[in-house]
């Protein structure tokens, strides 16, 4: 009992140790590094679902840190959400190291690699304790870091395109901190707590205050530009280009990251009828994403480079994410945190995909894909099956969130925004659909000699695949965490 | 009568996927072994359909539920006259083409024939599913998965021409099943359930123009795959596909997998009572009359044989969606028979198009000269057939033409019996070239003699076509089509036959 008291700590801290220990071991050991980050990951997976399922009997964990109680100590609140990302962080993490294990010896120096899973573990750290703090300082602070291993995992090859996308996305994410910590410090000045729980019930009679309401403004502009909605999404495309493939499946996990953030400030700090009703933010949160749906679609028409074209689909489908729980409804918030997990499976499956082609025929162009499927039929054979899943065709997982987006925007009585999610899927089997018309049907300018790639990228490559359908099906598996999350954040 | 639970309509789909698998495991070098899967399966697949038919045909159900989906709405599956009659002629048409399958690709050499066999298996599995759906949404799965397995039938060849081809299949019927899911979404928010009633399930909800508006999408979204002008596009582009591909296409699954849809929806999710509340049957007997008379115009401009008979689906298919629009018993039997008849004709006219096509290399009808007496058995099946989808007696067409007109009267609309009639005269119009020029006129010198093709592509062409007097002769016998056809009016009308 003891231990699985102090559960919602160990589930960060064995990340961060090992994140720690990873500098040394990789000074003396470089060969173990990744066994090492696949330890922690793993154990933290299996800590991450033994916490979800102590959620789901228990209802919510409070963790005070060090003992001191809230609003002055430190405060860990396992909500269902929180749990719930805390396993799809976990998971997502967990395959990433796996499939890193061979994927980085071609893309990294060996110098570089225990840099790599350094950075990786303290990404992992950071967000899941982002996505479960109760403390409105310390999910700032859990952002930073956060922020700060994506700029420098962005620019870990040390090239010259993969440095400037760092620094653009630097740039770009100090101006979002500096937004937040804005924000942060109006909303401290003004009710005197950082406390997410206590500012809850300290801030109603402080609605009709400008500075409160500037507060608001500051945060939701700064978790937008960590987002990645559009229109702040710029950094989003270079960054995903420029680094390893591996890197842009742990930054959808961070722009979902930057989306619970959202749902925390609209629903755990203000009130849900305060940001539904007196002043229209979801609904003005869902008109942005849908225009980001459309253009981002667009965008990633016109792309020929494989991870410049996924990553646009990234800037489109987190806007999803913005879309369901700008419906405002218990449906729209649910079908909005399904999309995170579907999303991060799915893309995470394409990223791996675009990786394992690119580490064996060394192109990113996809016209010159041609004839990958019949040389790598399994690779070819995921990318196929989550590209459907991208594009919504049942029984995928994609279908599911989409349906439910859509049927949460119809009950809501937008039936704009569901046909907005129903044309999207119509622009992403364009650009999908050509891909994979190129790789089955398309004819190689030259022969080369390539096969399939090396199991541990298969392993995750296959088991993403293959979650696509487990969670298209299994739809009930995520919504039976889902449902209660949705109510605890309405206040249902 | 009591429902009955059995793992059955699962394994029929299985079944059929199981085979997918097989297929693509045992590859192109043990091809042999590859066509014993194809063909076991469907024989398999067929006895399991057979052995549901008894109950089925005196009024019962089969169910198979598994978990649910959404609130409400599960992935069951349950087998009641109407889904006895779409999939006891799919499966019976996979034998039959797989047959043909065989026989035409091994004869031109094709390539990809792992791909094209696997492709053509999961088709077969949707449409058995499509048929099994007991809601709508485990209908939607299906009938994407059809849209994404056919793809690659289409895109056969690889040419340009082809891929062109599949990219407008794409484009129509993906943005088509938007349409179906916004319909979807909006019947599950009006009603919480997508479950397919007798009686239909919309009644009592919502507005008469939300249900007018949701109608609407419901018709072009499955109205796409159904073919109705003018959203008929797709289909003569495709023809472009290996004939047995046309085959599926034209008979087996595709269009009548739209057929089936849009039949449900009217039927079973709007009722029969509120479509007439609504006043929404004529519009779409309309649009059915006008699809009829224009695709027939259009059949009579090309010399393509293979294009020719597209727009002759094209037209065929509004009778059944004609048949069904008139809200009578009479028309919407005739409208359901029309479903097994048009396929047991199309088919054979598709089959004789690849054999000529095979034998001697032809696809226009200016070429074919004399072909009638150098490939006689061909010819008179297509003959047959051809006479058949004019309605001539005793073909299975009359049939149809006969329930139609009825139901027409019956519905006070005399309009239509004028529609049908018209399109008989333009049926023999088109189909009048084809056969006089294979019979009245002399062979080009040096054309081989006795050129039947081969037993595996007779075979099939003799049987359907047989099929077809047969339905056409005996159409009362017990068993047949038309006394399923009055079972499923039976039940979504009360009965009057």
């Amino acid at each position: 009992m003891n231990v699985l008291f102090h559960l919602p700590i160990i589930v960060i801290l064995i990340p961060l140790t090992a994140a720690y220990l990873m500098p040394l071991v990789g000074h003396k050991w470089k060969k173990w590094c990744n066994s090492l980050a696949v330890v922690a990951l793993a154990l933290s997976f299996v800590a991450s679902l033994v916490l979800a399922r102590l959620v789901l009997v228990n209802g919510p964990m409070h963790y005070y840190m060090a003992g001191f109680m809230p609003p002055w100590g430190i405060e860990l609140v396992v909500d269902y959400l929180g749990a719930y990302m805390c396993v799809v962080i976990s998971f997502i993490t967990l395959l990433v190291a796996l499939y890193s294990k061979e994927y980085i010896t071609k893309e990294l120096s060996e110098q570089r690699r225990p840099q790599y899973y350094t950075l990786l573990l303290l990404l992992t750290g950071s967000m899941m304790g982002a996505s479960i703090t109760g403390d409105l300082f310390n999910l700032f602070v859990c952002f930073e870091i956060l922020s700060i291993s994506s700029y420098a995992l962005v620019s870990i090859s040390g090239e010259g395109k993969a440095l400037l996308a760092g620094y653009k996305y630097l740039l770009i994410g100090a101006i979002a901190s500096s937004f937040l910590l804005l924000g942060i410090g109006h909303l401290y000045i003004s009710t005197g707590t950082l406390n997410m729980a206590d500012m809850f019930v300290r801030l109603p009679p402080l609605y009709s205050s400008w500075t409160v309401l500037a507060a608001l403004a500051l945060l939701i502009v700064g978790l937008s530009i960590k987002t990645a909605l559009f229109p702040l999404h710029v950094w989003l495309p270079d960054a995903y280009t420029n680094a390893p493939c591996s890197v842009p499946v742990l930054s959808t996990l961070v722009i979902k990251v930057g989306a619970v953030a959202i749902i925390r400030l609209l629903f755990n700090i203000f009130q849900p009828s305060f940001v539904i009703n007196t002043i229209p933010m979801t609904a003005a949160l869902s008109y942005i994403a849908a225009i980001a749906i459309i253009v981002a679609s667009l965008f990633a028409i016109s792309q020929t480079d494989i991870k410049r074209m996924l990553a646009y689909s990234s800037v489109c489908h987190v806007a999803y994410v913005i879309l369901g729980i700008g419906v405002g409804t218990e449906l729209g918030l649910t079908g909005g945190m399904l999309h995170i997990i579907n999303h991060a499976v799915t893309k995470g499956c394409l990223f791996f995909c675009a990786g394992a082609i690119i580490y064996k025929t060394g192109t990113r162009n996809i016209r010159e894909f041609g004839g990958l499927g019949r040389k790598m039929p399994v690779t070819m054979g995921a990318f196929t099956l989550a590209a459907l899943s991208m594009v919504g065709i049942p029984p995928t997982n994609g279908f599911m969130s989409k349906f439910y987006i859509a049927l949460a925007a119809m009950t809501a009585g937008r039936p704009e925004c569901a046909i907005v999610i129903l044309l999207s899927s119509l622009l992403n089997a364009i650009y999908f659909i050509r891909v994979i018309n190129i790789t089955y049907f398309g004819i190689p300018e030259e022969e080369i000699e390539i096969d399939e790639a090396p199991p541990t990228m298969l392993y995750p490559i296959v088991m993403l695949a293959a979650c696509c359908l487990i969670l298209g099906f299994g739809v009930e598996l995520p919504l039976t965490i889902l449902r209660p999350a949705a109510q605890v954040l309405l206040g249902v | 009568m009591e429902p009955v639970y059995s793992i059955r309509p699962a394994l029929a789909i299985a079944i059929s996927l199981t085979c997918a698998g097989l297929i693509g495991l045992t590859g192109k070098r043990h091809r042999n072994f590859r066509e014993f899967w194809t063909l076991s399966a469907a024989v398999s697949k067929y006895i399991i359909v057979i052995s549901m038919f008894p109950l089925v045909y005196h009024g019962g159900e089969y169910i198979f539920s598994t978990f649910e989906i959404i609130p409400g709405v599960g992935f069951d599956l349950r087998v009641d006259a109407f889904s006895m009659f779409f999939s006891f002629l799919s499966s019976f048409l996979w034998i039959v083409t797989s047959v043909y399958s065989i026989g035409y690709m091994r004869s031109l050499h094709e390539h990809s024939q792992t791909r094209y066999y696997l492709s053509f298996a999961v088709c077969v599995a949707s449409t058995i599913g499509i048929a099994f759906a007991d809601n709508l949404f485990t209908l939607f799965i299906f009938y994407e998965m059809l849209t994404i397995a056919t793809y690659p039938l289409i895109i056969h060849e690889e040419t340009p021409e082809a891929m062109a081809a599949g990219r407008k299949y794409l484009i129509y019927l993906l943005g088509a099943s938007l349409f179906i899911l916004l319909g979807m979404v909006i019947t599950y928010s009006l009603t919480g359930t997508l479950t397919f009633s007798n009686s239909g399930i919309l009644a009592g909800h919502g507005t008469p123009e939300t249900l007018k508006t949701l109608f609407v999408l419901f018709v072009i979204g499955f109205g796409t795959k159904a073919a109705i002008m003018p959203l008929h596009g797709w289909l003569p582009s495709a023809m472009v596909a290996p004939t047995p591909v046309s085959a599926l296409l034209h008979a087996v699954a595709v269009v009548k997998a739209g057929v089936f849809g849009l039949i449900r929806v009217i039927y079973f999710i709007y009722g029969t009572d509120l479509m007439r509340e609504l006043g929404l049957g004529l519009p779409l007997a309309i649009a059915a009359s006008i699809t009829i008379i224009v695709a027939s115009l259009f059949a009579l401009a090309q010399d393509n044989l293979k294009l020719r008979l597209a727009y002759s689906t094209v037209s065929q298919l509004s009778y059944i969606i004609l048949g069904v629009a008139l809200l009578t018993p009479s028309a919407a039997t005739g409208g359901i028979i029309h479903i097994a008849n048009q396929a047991f004709m199309k088919i054979t006219l598709f089959f004789c198009a690849g054999a000529i096509f095979v034998q001697t290399g032809k696809k226009n009808i200016s070429e074919m000269h004399g072909i009638g007496k150098t490939m006689p058995l061909t010819m008179i099946c297509f003959a047959i057939c051809a006479m058949g989808m004019a309605g001539v007696p005793p073909m299975a067409g009359f049939i149809t033409k006969w329930y139609l007109c009825l139901g027409a009267l019956e519905a006070g609309q005399p309009i239509f019996v004028a529609v049908l009639l018209t399109s008989a005269l333009l049926n023999i119009a088109y189909f009048f070239p084809p056969i006089y020029n294979a019979f009245f006129m002399e062979p080009e010198k040096g054309a081989k003699k006795d050129n039947d093709p081969t037993w595996w592509l007779l075979l099939p062409i003799v049987l359907c076509a047989l099929a077809s007097i047969f339905l056409g002769l005996i159409p009362r016998a017990p068993f047949t089509p038309l006394r399923l056809a009055s079972v499923v009016v039976e039940q979504i009308m009360g009965g009057l036959l």
